[in-house]
C-alpha cells in the first residue's frame, strides 16, 4: 500500500515542486518558445534583422534558471538563453524590443544586434559575441559576492563548442580554487555551428572536465526537465552553503539551424534533423505533466492561449516602441570621472 | 611631505584606497604573500588578508575577466599584470568586454577597475619583459590609459584611477620603480586622469613624452640648455587617453616645434596620434616638422647590453634629435 502510494507520487513533488511550480515552469517554455517562433516571423517579414535561436534548449534553460532567485541571484547568459533570460525575469515585450533594436530596449538601446540581450534591472549581464567571455564575469561576480559574503549565487551558461574556448578553462580552475558560489550550465545541442561534438570536445564529456577543476560534473538530459531542475537545485544549495562551483552538462536538442544566416540541411543528415523533435522538452514536459495528472488538455489550451495572447500584445507593444535616436549613438562611452 | 619611489608612491595609493573603501581589491599573480614581484603590492595582503589580496593562477584573461565581473558586482578591482608583455591573453577581456561594457549596455553597466602593468625596456628584460604596448590600449575607445612619470603623479593618477567609475591601464614603466625618490604631498593626493603637465618651460621647441621618457627629456633638455641655449619645454602627457588636446597645442604654439619621444615602435606609435593632433590643431604656428623619437622597428627589446642600448631611447638621442629640429 505504502509502495503504490509512494510510487504514484509525482517527480515533481518529490523534488518539493507543486503542481502551481511546474505548470508555471511549462507556461515558461511555452512562452519562450512562442517569442522564439514569432521573432523567426519577424525576420522571415524583414522586421527582424537575425535571429538566434533557444529552440530545444527551453527546458534546460527554465529548469537551471528555476532556483535562481530573481534580483538577487546572478546570471551571465550567453546568446541562446531566451528561456533563461525569460524565467529569471526578462519579459517577452524585453526580448523582442532588444530583437527590434528599439530606442528604449532594457538590453542596449538599440546598440546590440539580435540575441544580445541583458538587463541591469534583473541582474542579467550583457551578451557579447566572443564566446565564453560571460563565463569569466560570471565567475568575477561569485568572486565578488564570496569577498562580501554575501549569499548570492550566479548561473552562466554556454554551448559545448565554446566550453573549449581557454578561458572556459581560466574560469573554472580559478571558481575551483576558491569553491565560489557560481553554477556552470553547459548545453550541448551536439553542434559548434556545423562541427559535431567527436571534432570539438576531446573525450566527448563536458562534465567530465569538472573533475580536475575539483568539482561536481553532471551531466542530464536536457529533455528531462525535472532532471535538470533537481541537478541545479543542488548546484544552488552547494553554492549556498560554501561548497563552491557545480558544472552541469545538459544534453538539448537544436532544433533549428545555427542562426537565421545558416541552413544545417548542408551539414546535418535529414534523418537525424528527423528525430530531433523526439527529444523537443516541450511535448516531453507535457506529458510527464499529464501522466502525473497536474496538465489537462484544459489547462494546456488555457495556458497556450494565454501565451498567445501574451506574444500578440508584447509584440505589438514592441514594434510600437520609439526607434533610437541617432543623437544618443555617442554616449555612454565613458561616464563621470568618479562615482 | 614624504619622499617616496614611484614604487612606493604606488603601493601607497592602493593602501590608501583600500582602508578607504572596502570595495577596492588586488588580484594578480604573486601579489599576495610575496608582494608582487616588483614589490608593489608588498605588505597589503598582510593587511588586508586573502580575500582583498588574492595570489591568482597563471591566468591573465582570468585576471582581467574576473575583475571586470566584481567590477560588476560592485568592487573596485585593482587587477596587475605581471609584465605588460603577458596581457595578450587578457586582450579578449580588455577589448572585447571591458572597453565597452559601458556603452553596449547603454549605461546600465559600468565597470569600475584598474588594470596595473609594469612596461618598458632598459632593465635586461628582453623580448618579453620589456615590451612599451601601449598602443593596442590607446587605440580602444572606452579605455582610460595613463603612464605616470614621477612618484606624486604616481600615487594622485593611480588613485584617480582606483575611484573613476571607468576601466583604466595603468602603465608602471619599471625602469622608474626606483630610478629617484621625490616629494608625494601627503594626505588625499588625487591627480586628474586626463591632464598633461608642463615638466619644464621652455621656448625653443616642446618635447612631448611620458612615464620613463620624462626622466629622459628633462635631462636631454638641460643638456641642450647648456651646450646649445636651446630651451626646450618638456610636457608630460601623463594620460594618454584621453588626451590632454589643449596642452598639446597650447605648447605648439607657443615653440613652434614639436617632438614627440617614446619607447614604443614608431609605426602606429602614440606619437602618430600626437603629431596628427598637432597637424591638425595647430599647423599654422609650426615652424618645423612634427618630429617622432620612439624605438626603432624590431619586433622588441634584444636582450644583449649593447642591443639594448641601441634600442633603447636615450637622453642622448634626444638631444640628437632636438638639435636637428632646433636648427631647422
Amino acid at each position: 500500500m505504502t509502495d503504490s502510494k509512494t510510487a504514484a507520487r509525482p517527480r515533481h513533488a518529490e523534488l518539493g515542486l507543486s503542481d502551481d511550480d511546474v505548470l508555471a515552469m511549462y507556461e515558461r517554455m511555452l512562452l519562450a518558445r512562442a517569442v522564439d517562433e514569432r521573432m523567426w516571423l519577424m525576420q522571415r517579414a524583414g522586421k527582424i534583422a537575425f535571429i538566434i535561436s533557444g529552440q530545444g534548449h527551453e527546458g534546460a534553460q527554465v529548469a537551471t534558471a528555476w532556483p535562481m532567485r530573481r534580483g538577487h541571484d546572478w546570471m551571465a547568459p550567453y546568446y541562446r538563453s531566451i528561456a533563461s533570460a525569460i524565467t529569471f525575469g526578462m519579459s517577452a515585450e524585453d526580448i523582442i524590443t532588444a530583437h527590434l533594436a528599439k530606442g528604449d530596449d532594457v538590453s542596449s538601446a538599440g546598440r546590440q544586434m539580435p540575441g544580445h540581450y541583458g538587463g541591469a534591472p534583473y541582474n542579467i549581464v550583457s551578451v557579447s559575441s566572443p564566446v565564453g567571455t560571460q563565463v569569466l564575469h560570471a565567475v568575477g561576480i561569485a568572486l565578488g559576492a564570496w569577498v562580501r559574503g554575501d549569499d548570492v549565487v550566479t548561473i552562466t551558461s554556454f554551448g559545448e563548442g565554446t566550453a573549449n574556448q581557454g578561458e572556459i578553462h581560466e574560469a573554472m580552475n580559478f571558481a575551483g580554487v576558491h569553491k565560489l558560489p557560481v553554477i556552470f550550465v553547459c548545453e550541448n545541442n551536439g553542434y559548434a555551428i556545423s562541427v559535431p561534438l567527436d571534432r570539438q570536445v576531446g573525450g566527448g564529456s563536458v562534465a567530465a572536465r569538472a573533475q580536475g577543476y575539483g568539482f561536481p560534473g553532471v551531466t542530464v538530459d536536457g529533455g528531462d526537465v525535472l532532471s535538470c531542475y533537481a541537478a541545479a537545485r543542488e548546484a544552488h544549495e552547494r553554492a549556498r552553503r560554501g561548497e563552491g562551483p557545480t558544472l552541469i552538462e545538459a544534453q538539448v536538442v537544436r532544433l533549428t539551424s545555427h542562426s537565421s544566416d545558416d541552413d544545417q540541411r548542408r551539414y546535418r543528415d535529414p534523418a537525424e534533423v528527423e528525430t530531433l523533435k523526439e527529444h523537443d522538452p516541450i511535448p516531453l514536459f507535457g506529458n510527464e505533466l499529464r501522466n502525473a495528472g497536474t496538465l489537462t488538455d484544459a489547462i494546456d489550451e488555457r495556458l497556450r492561449a494565454d501565451v498567445k495572447t501574451q506574444i500578440n500584445e508584447a509584440s505589438v507593444r514592441a514594434e510600437a516602441r520609439v526607434e533610437p535616436d541617432v543623437a544618443t549613438a555617442a554616449l555612454h562611452v565613458y561616464g563621470p570621472e568618479a562615482d | 611631505m614624504a619622499e617616496l619611489s614611484i614604487l612606493e608612491a604606488i603601493r601607497s595609493a592602493m593602501d590608501d584606497e583600500m582602508e578607504r573603501d572596502p570595495n577596492v581589491i588586488v588580484l594578480g599573480e604573486d601579489v599576495g604573500r610575496k608582494g608582487g614581484v616588483f614589490g608593489a603590492t608588498e605588505g597589503l595582503w598582510a593587511k588586508y588578508g586573502d580575500k582583498r589580496v588574492l595570489d591568482t593562477p597563471l591566468t591573465e584573461a582570468m585576471i582581467a575577466g574576473a575583475a571586470a565581473g566584481a567590477a560588476i558586482y560592485g568592487l573596485r578591482p585593482i587587477a596587475e599584470m605581471q609584465f605588460a608583455d603577458f596581457v595578450y591573453p587578457a586582450f579578449n577581456q580588455i577589448v572585447s568586454e571591458i572597453s565597452r561594457m559601458r556603452y553596449r549596455s547603454n549605461g546600465t553597466f559600468n565597470l569600475p577597475m584598474v588594470i596595473r602593468m609594469p612596461y618598458g625596456g632598459g632593465v635586461h628584460g628582453a623580448l618579453y619583459h620589456s615590451q612599451s604596448n601601449e598602443t593596442y590600449f590607446t587605440s580602444t575607445v572606452g579605455l582610460k590609459v595613463v603612464a605616470p612619470g614621477t612618484p606624486a603623479d604616481a600615487k594622485g593618477l593611480l588613485t584617480a584611477a582606483i575611484r573613476d567609475s571607468d576601466p583604466v591601464l595603468f602603465f608602471e614603466h619599471k625602469k622608474t620603480y626606483r630610478l629617484f625618490k621625490a616629494e608625494v604631498p601627503d594626505g588625499d593626493h588625487v591627480v586628474p586622469i586626463g591632464r598633461a603637465e608642463v615638466a619644464r618651460q621652455g621656448r625653443d621647441l616642446s618635447i612631448f613624452c611620458y612615464g620613463y621618457m620624462r626622466t629622459c627629456a628633462l635631462e636631454a633638455a638641460e643638456t641642450l640648455a647648456a651646450e646649445d641655449g636651446v630651451e626646450a619645454e618638456v610636457v608630460d602627457l601623463r594620460t594618454l587617453r584621453p588626451l590632454d588636446v589643449a596642452a598639446v597645442l597650447g605648447s605648439v604654439e607657443k615653440t613652434g616645434k614639436a617632438l614627440v619621444v617614446h619607447e614604443a615602435n614608431r609605426f602606429g606609435g602614440f606619437g602618430a596620434e600626437v603629431a596628427a593632433t598637432i597637424a591638425e590643431g595647430a599647423f599654422e604656428h609650426l615652424d618645423g616638422p612634427v618630429t617622432r623619437l620612439a624605438g626603432p622597428e624590431v619586433p622588441a627589446v634584444p636582450f644583449h647590453h649593447s642591443l639594448e642600448e641601441w634600442f633603447m631611447v636615450s637622453p642622448a638621442k634626444i638631444v640628437e634629435a632636438a638639435r636637428k629640429l632646433a636648427a631647422y
